[in-house]
């Protein structure tokens, strides 16, 4: 009963005075900005974080590595180092350069007669040629050609997609029209056709690559433009007489680069698998360019005997394709105000 | 529905006539001629040849005779098999081709059905931890690539399945998975995401609140409204998985138009590559056009309007 | 007093969140007797729903029954295994949801639907299904009925659709009917008649009905007791004209003082200041001291008990203990207690003399037993 006796006093049955503040209606959590939240939120999920610093370390690796692995390196041949197993310094097992020769395991470097400082990580192929140089190489061109791809399928995706919704009417109903046929030809089709007419290259690959792919990003553009232009700050822009342009520009844009960014997450990795297809199937990059697609079909060639030359960059492509992959998927969920939680 | 399917008819026609117009301009401008020794001939043979394949009249009227005739599968005869019309190169490969396709699709569309479903009963346990992470592989990982290591590991170490050719079902047992994997583990990750998000929705708190058990929620209730909306997936599938068969078929020596179409580029053949790439192009509308009507016949909410 | 069919006993609920535990319900108790129609009202996230769907045995996953019991036809509910669950739901329990547009499945022909609870509770064929599906129909007044039983949803409009739920529900005449806000996402003019048939219905199958709805306004044509539910506890209690013309809570005036009647004069729309409290960390003695212009300072340190003013009436509020000060309740609550005064002279003196009882047993009437 000594609990139920406090604050029974004759003052606690008097009125709270009425000129307390009430609650007025709050918003309990503290106001992010849709940039922090997003970012937050991708935080929160390890998959994408970790694919964020994947892709950070293979672009440094890549692009850092221009002195020694390029060209000139990585097409070094050395008939003394052919088709040699991966070795590093250290007894590391599985990069012993060992091989097994007849069920026994032999040192391919103290076979070939090399010193014992000879090292290559990622062994060589049939040439003797370094496939770390060569893989960092290869990795380099292929993001060379999805970079460009992606570029170049930003710029008419957005401004197709852009004029598409903006315009409305009869522009739009034959832009829609175009984008039906052109999404209803196989894409290796357009690709095919159109390295038939250019010399085959970096650039005319990302150029084929970008105009089968730029649809999707054509089409998510004009859906935002369409909803965005039935927003009350887009009319109110056009009533304080903005120019289409100027409103595109300042006012859409911005509000569409959640959109855009997710698509180049998606566009990418599509654009590094159609590189490394058609340079698989030999119509790609041209000698004594390399990709991740040349590597992979050099080393098809001599798999049955020397696996890693397959195996190793077809692990780099899919970490890569699998690092973009789960990095968009983040960022589609972080930029999704509706999973807030 | 008749005057839906009649104008999407309408629009392949038209996209088609697109196509043949665009590949015949562009070969019109590559260089070669099925005169593969022309300078050791004299100029009459020269002559009889280009009469044969016509190519001595008017660049309008080619344009004209091959529009018309590859309206009626007729895409003239091969550079490299002299005399072989390219409408019967492609019929004696089309076979394998949509075997290994069909195959495909329906193994990836239905184990990835089944693999969705699972994750999305076992939401947030280890199986579906399992199942995601399968799947952003089967997304990410190239057709080629899983090809390469099925050949390698499966064909070769293990020595359980041929690596390579196509002398019966055992034969398309690995292309089959290889290229099946990317419409499973999309139709999986589909799947899943809309059983969640059905499992849900205000009409299965009904269906519980009708008495009616878990797994009778699912089977009559959840699969049926997540299934519905995987139809319109079918289509891109089969797009990706046109590209993907065809560098499947080279890696596995299958004899289909996918290896034909990749030697024709090689060689130049020029009359095969535009017949082969009218009929994927083909091929691929007719399967959109199923895929929609199909989508339109089976959800109630759907009307195909015209 | 009339047989009852449902019993909630000190029923408390907590939920499972990554920010805590959040207690959705705290000590309800009430009950419900055949034939009844009890309203339960209250702001979103006042437990209303909650408390419901644990009547069904359908509450989430990271609910947790903390203690208390919901006792009907003699077993608990709470002890239930899902199987017996399942033979309860829809059978002698069923219920009415907020949205037709979105509670019945969209693939699925609405005559299979309504015929769905008598194929799986009363085993009956298919066909024998279908007929009484098609009977239901017609009882809930869908026109022309044998026409529309092979349509799919989309093809009937949200009154229409609200009928079909109404008919899924009734089709194995159960006990107890638990309407969640069936009005809420309807047209005003369909709201009367959906309104009508649940009271129609009621009358002539003698189910008992649980009522769920921010909405007093509604709840007057249809409920014959009232109970307002707030932050998860039910503050006031009692039969429709002690709630609206002689209520004691100052939460219930709030209520039905922001509710313009023809009799608003002012111009000024009346609303109850600020928010609910955080369930996750709720307030230590009355929820809704925050919010409370009568609060007394007892009340931000104890909760109040029932005070029992009639055999019906009960409210937790300080304001009916002994010591309180002399309270003058807004202008419209007055105008409702003197009619209410001028029908019923013991009113007053009731209230004088209303006294703290223990919340299950009053509520729930085992004192009459």
């Amino acid at each position: 009963m000594a609990e139920q006796a406090t604050g029974l006093t004759a003052e606690g049955f008097d009125f709270i005075p009425m000129d307390r503040a009430m609650t007025a209606e709050k918003i309990d959590r503290p106001a992010l900005s849709f940039r922090q939240d997003a970012w937050r939120r991708l935080k929160k999920n390890k998959g994408a974080l970790v694919s964020f610093w994947i892709l950070i370390i293979v672009f440094l690796f890549a692009f850092l590595s221009v002195p020694y692995a390029n060209p000139k390196t990585t097409s070094h041949q050395d008939v003394m180092q052919q088709n040699l197993p991966p070795k590093l310094p250290g007894n590391i097992p599985g990069l012993r350069g060992e091989t097994v020769v007849d069920g026994e395991k032999i040192d391919a470097y103290a076979d070939a007669g090399l010193p014992k400082d000879v090292y290559h990580p990622f062994g060589t192929d049939e040439f003797g040629r370094d496939l770390f140089k060569r893989v960092l190489y290869g990795t380099r061109v292929s993001l060379e050609v999805a970079l460009i791809a992606a570029l170049i399928d930003l710029v008419i995706g957005i401004t197709f997609g852009m004029i598409s919704g903006w315009m409305g009417g009869r522009v739009d109903l034959v832009m829609q029209r175009i984008i039906e046929i052109v999404s209803s030809i196989p894409n290796l089709v357009v690709f095919v056709l159109l390295i038939l007419i250019m010399k085959p290259g970096m650039f005319s690959i990302a150029l084929g690559i970008a105009l089968t792919s730029w649809v999707t990003m054509a089409r998510l553009v004009r859906a935002d433009v369409l909803s965005a232009k039935e927003q009350d700050y887009i009319s109110a822009a056009r009533t304080l007489g903005s120019s289409s342009w100027w409103i595109g520009l300042k006012h859409l844009l911005p509000n569409m680069s959640s959109t855009i960014i997710v698509q180049l997450m998606f566009t990418i990795p599509s654009a590094i698998f159609f590189e490394a297809l058609l340079s698989y199937m030999g119509l790609g990059i041209p000698v004594p360019m390399a990709s991740l697609g040349t590597l992979l079909n050099d080393g098809q060639k001599v798999f049955q005997f020397y696996p890693y030359q397959l195996i190793i960059p077809a692990i780099v492509l899919s970490v890569i394709m699998i690092a973009f992959n789960l990095l968009g998927d983040g960022l589609r969920d972080a930029f999704d105000p509706r999973t807030r939680d | 529905m008749f005057k839906y399917v009649m104008k999407r008819l309408g629009i392949i026609v038209f996209t088609l006539i697109l196509i043949i117009s665009a590949t015949f301009f562009l070969m019109k401008l590559m260089p070669g001629s099925p005169l593969a020794n022309a300078e050791r001939l004299s100029g009459d043979q020269q002559r009889l040849i280009e009469a044969q394949y016509g190519l001595d009249k008017p660049l309008l009227v080619q344009y004209w005779n091959y529009l018309v005739n590859a309206l009626h599968l007729d895409f003239g005869t091969s550079f490299q098999f002299q005399g072989q019309p390219v409408s019967t190169l492609i019929a004696q490969r089309i076979g394998p081709s949509a075997q290994l396709g069909i195959q495909a699709i329906v193994f990836g569309v239905i184990a990835g059905i089944g693999l969705g479903a699972a994750a999305a009963v076992r939401r947030n346990t280890k199986t579906d931890t399992a199942l995601s992470i399968l799947a952003v592989l089967g997304i990410s990982v190239p057709s080629f690539v899983v090809a390469a290591l099925l050949q390698y590991y499966i064909g070769l170490k293990l020595d359980w399945l041929p690596i390579a050719g196509w002398e019966g079902f055992a034969y398309t047992i690995l292309p089959t998975i290889a290229l099946g994997l990317q419409p499973l583990a999309i139709s999986a990750r589909f799947i899943r995401t809309e059983m969640v998000e059905v499992m849900g929705s205000d009409y299965i708190e009904l269906a519980r609140a009708k008495g009616l058990s878990r797994s009778e929620i699912v089977w009559k209730h959840a699969l049926r409204n997540s299934l519905i909306p995987l139809v319109t997936l079918i289509g891109p599938m089969a797009v990706n998985l046109m590209t993907g068969s065809i560098v499947i078929e080279q890696i596995f020596t299958i004899p289909g138009i996918g290896s034909q179409f990749v030697n024709s580029i090689l060689t130049n053949d020029y009359p095969v590559i535009m017949g082969t790439t009218i009929v994927y192009s083909m091929m691929l509308m007719v399967v959109l056009l199923i895929t929609d009507v199909v989508y339109g016949l089976i959800d109630p909410r759907i009307r195909l309007a015209d | 007093m009339a047989e009852k069919v449902l019993t909630v006993d000190n029923l408390k609920i907590n939920f499972h969140t990554d920010s805590g535990e959040v207690q959705a319900i705290g000590d309800v108790s009430f009950d419900l007797a055949k034939g009844e129609t009890l309203a339960i009202v209250g702001e979103s996230g006042s437990g209303k729903s909650v408390t419901t769907r644990s009547i069904m045995g359908l509450l989430a996953k990271n609910a947790q029954v903390d203690h208390g019991q919901i006792t009907f036809k003699g077993q608990n509910i709470l002890d239930l295994s899902e199987k017996q669950l399942q033979d309860l739901r829809g059978s002698e329990i069923a219920m009415i949801f907020q949205d037709p547009m979105t509670s019945l499945d969209p693939t699925m022909k609405i005559g299979q639907q309504i015929a769905e609870p008598l194929i799986k509770h009363q085993k009956l064929s298919k066909q024998a299904a279908l007929e009484q599906a098609l009977e239901m129909m017609k009882a809930v007044g869908i026109p022309n009925a044998e026409a529309h039983l092979n349509d799919y949803p989309h093809q009937f409009s949200g009154g229409m659709r609200q009928r079909i739920v109404i008919a899924i529900a009734l089709i194995d005449h159960p006990e107890i009917l638990i309407a969640d806000e069936p009005t809420t996402a309807l047209d005003v003019t369909i709201q009367a008649q959906i309104l009508n048939l649940i009271k129609n219905i009621q009358q002539a199958s003698a189910s008992s009905v649980i009522f769920i709805t921010h909405d007093l306004g509604v709840v007057a044509g249809v409920a014959d007791r009232v109970a307002v539910m707030y932050a998860g506890q039910i503050v006031e209690i009692g039969t429709v004209d002690e709630i609206f013309y002689f209520p004691q809570h100052p939460y219930t005036w709030g209520l039905l003082n922001s509710m313009p009647t023809v009799e608003t004069r002012t111009g000024v729309l009346e609303s109850i200041p600020g928010t609910p409290p955080d369930l996750l960390n709720p307030p230590v003695g009355d929820a809704f001291t925050a919010r409370n212009k009568y609060a007394l300072a007892i009340d931000e340190q104890r909760q109040p008990p029932y005070f029992q003013l009639s055999p019906t009436h009960f409210a937790a509020t300080w304001l009916l203990d002994d010591r309180a000060p002399e309270v003058t309740p807004p202008m419209e609550i007055q105008r409702r207690w003197q009619r209410y005064i001028k029908k019923h002279p013991e009113a007053l003196e009731q209230r004088a003399q209303a006294k703290e009882v223990s919340t299950t047993l009053a509520l729930t009437g085992k004192e009459d037993m």
